[in-house]
């Protein structure tokens, strides 16, 4: 059907039109060459790997177990069909009672049940990029800011600020110290905000972080509470990567540190939380806001009617969640084949002398590959980077999307592909690495002095310094290798 | 829960504060009432019947039929693989299979009277959500929107709360059955002008909530040249679409356009849902069909915000790509849908009330105004509070839908079984008799 296109009526809202919605990021770019061009083990063994996409594809054979045996969950079936009319017309903004049941006990099995989560205090979203934006429009008005420690998630850029006005500052962390949070530099942000005039309302944290794949200690989390409390804003924790933390007992939520903290003001401390990624539940829109303010659950409540979950998906999923011997089960296993998978990785690469920041968290690692860049600036990144997509044809997520304030750092995703194609990923990079010696512009000698701090999972000094011995299980022994030479 | 906060603690945003979520209205305060002392055939015979809320509850058992007849299809059953790559599936363009059934359904309930291209429906998490989106897309803060009255109670918060945004009304009158006219459509546009607005389009409902009844398609050509003279946009929720109690009385926006050879169709964006043709309310069920490119690209982006669960795409992908049964659901949803307006309204009619002459949706558009003691807005409520109070009906006022004429009400009558709305019918019918009987002693 034709339809004559005039752009004389495109009168479209500012919102619309500008660049808000960031897909004009390279963030893209390497989605789209993988879009093009999409490895695949039998049909297209050259295509490009997705490394830049973090998702949690280790356990489904666990949950599908589950699915399997417990018919009733879904309302499809013939065990859950009897549910299925009260299910449909259920659209109670509160959500189902056993729903938000079942989400804080999970919440609490989590974070090895040391903290409980009120079910009245669970508002859903539409996923967690709901729950930002929802926490945003009722935290602060347009013009106002939040602060946020770089490196941070490039989609925060359009969730806290396209549709909403709200501003985001960067809380510099740097490699020196190893990306942590200081006083120092929360103070520097706010203080900037200040002399330009900018009103802070709160301070946004991902814990465990994305994309460092590290968490924070709880020292920093009660200065980061102190900080909030002294200036008065709000603080956002993003948790939604809580149970990918390799050992459970050493994650300390801000649900834990706040009973800490005398003269604590509750008021302004908010969650968000999510399935997409400790359950690997992307698709069914799974987001919450946890607030200890009244006020905040009472108005995100209402807003949560532009993003509720589905009636359907919160009955299968009160029903799973709520299994507390198959979630503690699910939970340890899924953290022992994260860290397994996180460890095959980084220490290929130690192989080949690439480090990466020491991690125990998330569903990627940050990757130094500083030494590679012809100058320390983001041009270089970026063109090393075009040589990552278009010659080892594995889309990686250069640094300056997440707003790092320093070049040279990559963030690999490694739980969203079989062992297969991890180890053709790895391989490749080594391949890569072996052919391009001259591409390393520092000495090995200055590489090992700036990186004191950084512990290679385990290397020894002499593998570093000799990369060209092989290990028995490299991939460059494998049959496939061999063919193809 | 919360501790009592001693020092003063930092505000929330203006919008957090203010009221334009508009839960305040006597729409709501209804349902609390509902809530509180909810009717039950069994246990609670004397409890508040609840006739405000506008939900389809007479079709439910084709659905179950289906789905028991197509176990495999809908569920994960066998093939539990299949969970793995929808617990995945996130593109914002969602599963395409939905896609299509969506815009095969939506031609489907227009009788093949228009076509739809899946690759303009986006997806949202109902209809609430695209009419925000499309909002926030179509006009900026300040900027109106022009909305007929009555209209559901809901746009004052979908269409203002977060985006900022202006609802001006276009008044309609019962002197000619609320219709639309040029004149009044005019008559909005001056006086947004007037307060200094940019209006940037025109809302309607059609089939009308509250109204109950199809939009003349000699009107929607009317507007469609208004909004083409203005050169501003033109949404069409078509939310009751598949509720027109016949078929070919329901003109879609849709046909008007591939009549005219889309010329101008890109200021053109209609929303649907499956909250009410279908009856899923919970599964959160929302799109927006736009014919203007740039719109269905931004609105995908940020339909982000707000998609729907893969697990309810992928159920209804396989139920609404179904033909056979998406006919024949169709044809005796609108057949049992005229059953119940039929006789609501011929029961009132025996209480001696008067409604509008309807034609879709699941609700009558009920006349009151004679029983007013005056024609204010307070003798409406006056009115409406003895209805909950005494009669124990929940009924939705027509001042909470903006309507410029006091004594009108919102009679929802799908969402209950039929011994239910005898139930109501006869409560109303002895309330209106002993109110005359009261009037005509007054009178000796």
């Amino acid at each position: 059907m034709a339809i004559t296109k005039n752009n004389s009526h495109n009168m479209l809202s500012k919102i619309a039109t500008n660049d808000g919605h960031g897909e004009n990021s390279p963030y893209f770019d390497g989605w789209k060459a993988y879009d093009a061009n999409p490895f695949h083990l039998q049909h297209n063994p050259e295509g490009v790997i997705q490394m830049g996409l973090a998702e949690n594809q280790l356990s489904f054979d666990l949950i599908e177990e589950w699915v399997k045996r417990n018919p009733n969950a879904s309302i499809c079936t013939p065990q859950g069909a009897l549910d299925f009319k009260e299910t449909a017309i259920f659209q109670d903004y509160h959500g189902l009672p056993e729903f938000r049941t079942a989400i804080a006990n999970f919440m609490s099995q989590v974070r090895g049940n040391r903290v409980k989560f009120d079910p009245n205090r669970i508002v859903m979203s539409g996923g967690a990029t709901g729950a930002h934006e929802t926490l945003a429009f009722c935290l602060a008005n347009p013009g106002e800011a939040f602060l946020v420690p770089t490196p941070y998630y490039p989609a925060f850029d359009r969730d806290l600020r396209w549709r909403t006005g709200v501003e985001l500052l960067p809380v510099v962390c740097e490699s020196s110290n190893s990306f942590k949070i200081t006083k120092e530099a929360l103070e520097t942000a706010y203080e900037k905000a200040t002399i330009a005039k900018i009103k802070v309302k709160g301070l946004l944290i991902t814990n465990p972080s994305n994309p460092l794949g590290t968490f924070l200690n709880g020292e920093t989390l009660k200065d980061i509470v102190n900080f909030i409390n002294e200036k008065n804003i709000h603080l956002v924790c993003d948790e939604i990567y809580a149970g990918t933390v390799t050992n459970g007992d050493e994650f300390v939520s801000i649900a834990e540190v706040m009973k800490e903290v005398p003269n604590c003001k509750y008021d302004l401390i908010h969650l968000v939380y999510s399935l997409s990624k400790d359950m690997g539940f992307p698709g069914f829109r799974v987001g919450i806001v946890y607030s200890y303010n009244n006020n905040v659950v009472n108005i995100a409540r209402k807003m949560s009617s532009f993003g509720l979950v589905s009636t359907q998906t919160q009955r299968m999923l009160a029903s799973m969640l709520s299994d507390t011997k198959f979630i503690e089960n699910f939970l340890s296993e899924s953290r022992v084949r994260l860290a397994h998978r996180h460890d095959m990785f980084t220490r290929g690469l130690a192989q080949v002398g690439i480090g990466c920041l020491e991690s125990k968290a998330g569903l990627f690692f940050w990757m130094d590959l500083r030494k590679f860049l012809k100058q320390p600036t983001f041009e270089s990144e970026m063109t090393f980077w075009r040589i990552i997509i278009n010659e080892i044809k594995l889309n990686i997520s250069p640094g300056q999307s997440f707003h790092c304030s320093e070049p040279g750092w990559f963030r690999v995703c490694f739980a969203n592909m079989d062992d297969e194609t991890t180890m053709i990923a790895l391989w490749r990079i080594k391949m890569f690495v072996r052919k391009n010696r001259n591409l390393e512009i520092n000495t090995r000698r200055q590489f090992l002095h700036n990186n004191q701090h950084m512990r290679l999972s385990s290397r020894r000094l002499d593998d570093i310094l000799t990369p060209h011995r092989m290990s028995p299980h490299s991939p460059l022994a494998s049959p496939l290798v061999r063919a193809q030479n | 829960m919360a501790i009592d906060i001693v020092q003063p603690t930092v505000g929330l945003s203006k919008i957090a504060v203010s009221e334009t979520h508009g839960e305040n209205s006597p729409y709501f305060a209804g349902w609390k009432a509902y809530d509180e002392n909810p009717y039950h055939e069994i246990h609670n015979p004397s409890g508040v019947i609840q006739m405000g809320l506008a939900e389809n509850q007479v079709s439910f058992d084709l659905l179950e039929e289906y789905l028991e007849s197509h176990q495999e299809a809908t569920s994960w059953g066998k093939k539990v693989s299949g969970f793995r790559e929808n617990a995945l599936f996130q593109d914002y363009h969602g599963l395409l299979a939905f896609r299509k059934a969506m815009a095969s359904f939506m031609e489907q309930v227009r009788g093949g009277k228009a076509k739809f291209n899946p690759k303009r429906v986006v997806l949202t998490a109902g209809a609430t959500a695209a009419n925000e989106l499309l909002t926030f897309i179509l006009a900026n803060p300040g900027d109106a929107l022009l909305v007929p009255t009555p209209y559901y109670p809901g746009f004052d918060r979908d269409l203002r709360w977060r985006t900022g945004v202006e609802i001006v009304p276009i008044h309609c009158e019962s002197s000619n059955n609320f219709q639309i006219t040029p004149e009044a459509l005019e008559s909005a546009y001056d006086h947004a002008r007037s307060m200094g607005m940019k209006v940037q389009g025109v809302l309607i409902t059609n089939p009308s909530n509250p109204l109950g009844a199809t939009i003349q398609r000699k009107v929607l050509e009317q507007i469609l040249d208004f909004v083409t003279r203005k050169n501003i946009h033109l949404v069409s929720d078509e939310i009751y679409s598949g509720s027109a109690f016949h078929a070919d009385e329901f003109a879609s926006i849709a046909e008007i356009l591939e009549s005219r050879n889309y010329q101008d169709a890109e200021r053109c964006h209609i929303v649907y849902s499956l909250s009410k043709d279908l009856g899923l309310p919970g599964f959160r069920v929302g799109t927006v069909y736009s014919y203007n490119d740039q719109v269905v690209t931004t609105a995908r982006r940020m339909s982000s915000f707000t998609l729907i669960s893969s697990q309810t795409q992928f159920l209804l992908a396989s139920m609404l790509s179904n033909k056979e049964f998406t006919e024949k659901y169709i044809k005796i949803n609108r057949e049992r849908l005229r059953k119940r307006y039929e006789m609501i309204v011929n029961g009132l009619k025996k209480a001696g009330i008067e409604c509008l002459k309807g034609n879709a949706g699941l609700f009558c558009w009920m006349n009151l105004s004679p029983y007013l003691k005056e024609a204010t807005r307070e003798s409406e409520l006056e009115i409406w509070k003895t209805i909950m109070d005494e009669v124990r009906l929940n009924i939705s006022p027509g001042s909470s839908c903006r309507c410029s004429e006091p004594g009108w009400f919102r009679v929802c009558f799908a969402n209950m079984s039929e011994e239910t709305l005898e139930v109501a019918l006869r409560r109303l019918h002895e309330f209106m008799d002993k109110r005359r009987n009261e009037e005509m002693s007054l009178l000796y």
